[in-house]
């Protein structure tokens, strides 16, 4: 077991470090320099050598490798070229706008998606599958910003229920000053006992949320049949339901129970999926996270900015997938012997 | 030996002749969906085609005196906030994105695929290195490479399609490895060593046509998803730039005033979601057809 964790974690490392070694090459060998980037169309050639030795260009090539990867190791990512700011607090005062976002978004998912997944497995080929299939593979060719878009129309431009954007409305931001003692509004609201904020920032994380969860929803329902449909197959759940035990037991305690480790798996990866579509939701509902910070960075050629908050992403993804990965020592007893 | 009767052994015969034609009768009247999707994946492919044809106006012609106009008879879908014609946008839109899907597949394709051939078929150090290569490209989450390598090499439609194809060849490696290996212990492909055909013919007249089934498959299935990355790009402003005539761009352009003009967006955003569903119909076909072992959904 602990010999797993150390490979694991050596393996952690080695995608990182692959991962900077690429968008660094990337940067490098394909048009579109740095330099350019950074200063913009018709530039002098004072200013190129100027820019070039403010970001080390004017090094060999190795060496600079060697100083972005061991910089990028420490978390050091650079001054943004567009606010002039050091890239790690740009980050930290976005990240956990980002993780409120997506922790609900999951939390979500596992609520609606898992056993929507189950029921659609049980009654397979029944009119609720055949629903549950037809939604998923038309959910799943909704590009995410029209969906975003389309319940903006709906609850904001429609019925007025729901704020458009942000996460927070600009009254509340100044006239409710509570600690940002967690940085997730949800949390910082109630620990403040400032219901009013509390009731702005749920009101603001409603359309975002709904959006991320409607689009991963397809791919979390999908597997969670798949799973399901096999374990329905294994032969202690056909002699339980010989045996005339409860059909709810049967499914909901023990069928669930051996399903526990593929979703959790499935859980890992849909973060993925979270991060990616976070993007998109954080820029059309401008929410002051990474993911529409990294859009923003690129579209600016902010490039130390945008190649920090990708690394920081990546990381994170990689992080809880191995967190998923040891939670199986104790989801199933087994493996901790071998 | 077509790659169709490799793939099925023993039913082979049953793609011969009149049986083909038979079965493949058969498999449409048995798949509706395909049948839908192909027509309309074929409607938008001859309207994409012969967009300078059909469009009704210039799609890059500004006419601030008719802007934000409501689909009418003159606009059938109405004008964007730089008056111009969204039909006729849309249109040309369509050439965009089967362009990009065809390049990203087809690229990342062209690398994935002599990556996984070399590395089933040397097996040993090539494999190790091939694959670990691959591997560190699979462990970054989906849609944030692509986003990674735009973030290195700058925004611009171009780059969106390199980054994408970059993104996805890994899967394609992947895929090719694991059919090679298997087409590699089939008999002919030793009688053929046997009989002194050397190592490149020996995989690409025997190894490559045997095993490119599943790739054929993976690469219909990702089609839509391309299509879609590219969208999500362009739309939050790293893929297509104007003038590029993009889906996502055009909704991402109008984003100020949709409230109000909501043709704007939608009619760029409903030509994504017809055309992805298609080709993910067309897909999903093409892999019943071509993988009939394959038992997902039933």
């Amino acid at each position: 077991m602990y010999r797993y964790i150390a490979q694991r974690l050596l393996l952690l490392v080695v995608t990182l470090i692959g991962v900077a070694t690429i968008t660094f090459f990337l940067s490098r060998v394909l048009p579109g320099s740095p330099v350019e980037m950074m200063i913009g169309f018709h530039p002098t050639a004072e200013q190129i050598a100027a820019a070039k030795k403010e970001l080390g260009l004017d090094q060999p090539l190795h060496r600079q490798y060697v100083r972005f990867v061991s910089e990028a190791i420490r978390g050091d990512f650079g001054i943004s070229l567009r606010t002039k700011q050091p890239v790690v607090e740009e980050i930290g005062r976005r990240s956990l706008a980002t993780i409120e976002l997506t922790l609900l978004t999951t939390l979500l998912l596992v609520v609606v998606g898992v056993p929507i997944g189950v029921i659609s497995a049980v009654h397979s080929n029944s009119p609720v599958d055949h629903t549950v299939r037809t939604l998923s593979i038309a959910g799943v060719a909704f590009p995410v910003f029209i969906v975003g878009m389309l319940l903006q129309m709906l609850f904001y431009g429609k019925l007025g229920w729901l704020p458009l954007q942000g996460r927070l409305s600009s009254e509340v931001y100044l006239d409710h000053p509570f600690d940002r003692v967690t940085g997730m509004f949800l949390i910082d609201t109630l620990l403040a006992r400032d219901y009013v904020a509390f009731r702005d920032a749920a009101a603001h994380i409603v359309l975002p949320l709904a959006t991320l969860t409607l689009v991963t929803l397809p791919l979390v329902t999908r597997i969670t049949r798949n799973l399901m449909m096999e374990v329905l197959q294994e032969d202690y759940v056909r002699t339980a339901l010989a045996y005339g035990m409860p059909r709810r037991v049967v499914y909901y305690r023990y069928a669930l129970k051996a399903m526990l480790i593929p979703l959790m798996t499935v859980v890992g990866l849909t973060l993925g999926f979270l991060l990616g579509g976070s993007v998109v939701v954080e820029f059309v509902f401008d929410w002051p996270g990474l993911g529409g910070y990294v859009a923003r960075s690129i579209a600016a050629s902010d490039f130390p900015a945008a190649v920090g908050v990708t690394l920081v992403l990546a990381s994170a993804y990689l992080t809880v997938n191995l967190v998923v990965d040891l939670l199986y020592f104790v989801a199933d007893p087994r493996l901790r012997r071998a | 030996m077509s790659t169709l009767e490799a793939d099925v052994g023993g039913l082979a015969p049953a793609w011969t002749g009149a049986h083909r034609w038979k079965r493949i009768r058969h498999f449409v009247g048995s798949h509706p969906l395909f049948v839908i999707g192909l027509t309309v994946f074929l409607v938008i492919v001859v309207a994409a085609l012969a967009a300078p044809w059909i469009a009704t106006h210039d799609p890059l012609a500004i006419k601030f005196s008719e802007k934000l106009q409501a689909p009418s008879a003159e606009h059938y879908l109405g004008t964007d906030s730089m008056g111009r014609d969204i039909f006729s946008r849309v249109l040309y839109g369509a050439r965009t994105s089967l362009m990009v899907g065809v390049v990203v597949v087809g690229l990342a394709i062209g690398i994935g695929l002599p990556m996984g051939l070399l590395a089933a078929y040397f097996g040993g150090r090539i494999d190790t290195t091939m694959m670990r290569i691959a591997d560190v490209f699979l462990a970054f989450p989906p849609l944030l490479l692509p986003i990674a390598i735009t973030a290195a090499i700058g925004a611009g439609l171009f780059h969106a399609m390199v980054a994408l194809a970059i993104s996805w060849f890994p899967w394609y490696a992947r895929i090719m490895r694991s059919s090679v290996l298997r087409v590699k212990s089939e008999l002919y492909v030793s009688a053929a060593r046997a009989m002194g055909v050397n190592h490149t013919n020996v995989m690409i007249r025997h190894a490559v046509p045997n095993a490119l089934t599943p790739v054929v498959v993976q690469g219909s299935l990702d089609f839509g998803y391309v299509i879609l990355a590219a969208a999500s790009l362009s739309f939050i402003g790293i893929g297509a730039q104007p003038p590029d005539i993009e889906w996502g761009l055009m909704a991402a352009a109008e984003r100020a005033k949709f409230l109000d003009f909501p043709w704007t967006v939608l009619c760029p955003g409903l030509a994504i979601f017809v055309t992805v569903l298609a080709v993910n119909l067309v897909g999903d076909g093409i892999r019943d057809l071509l993988d009939p072992k394959h038992q997902e959904f039933k």
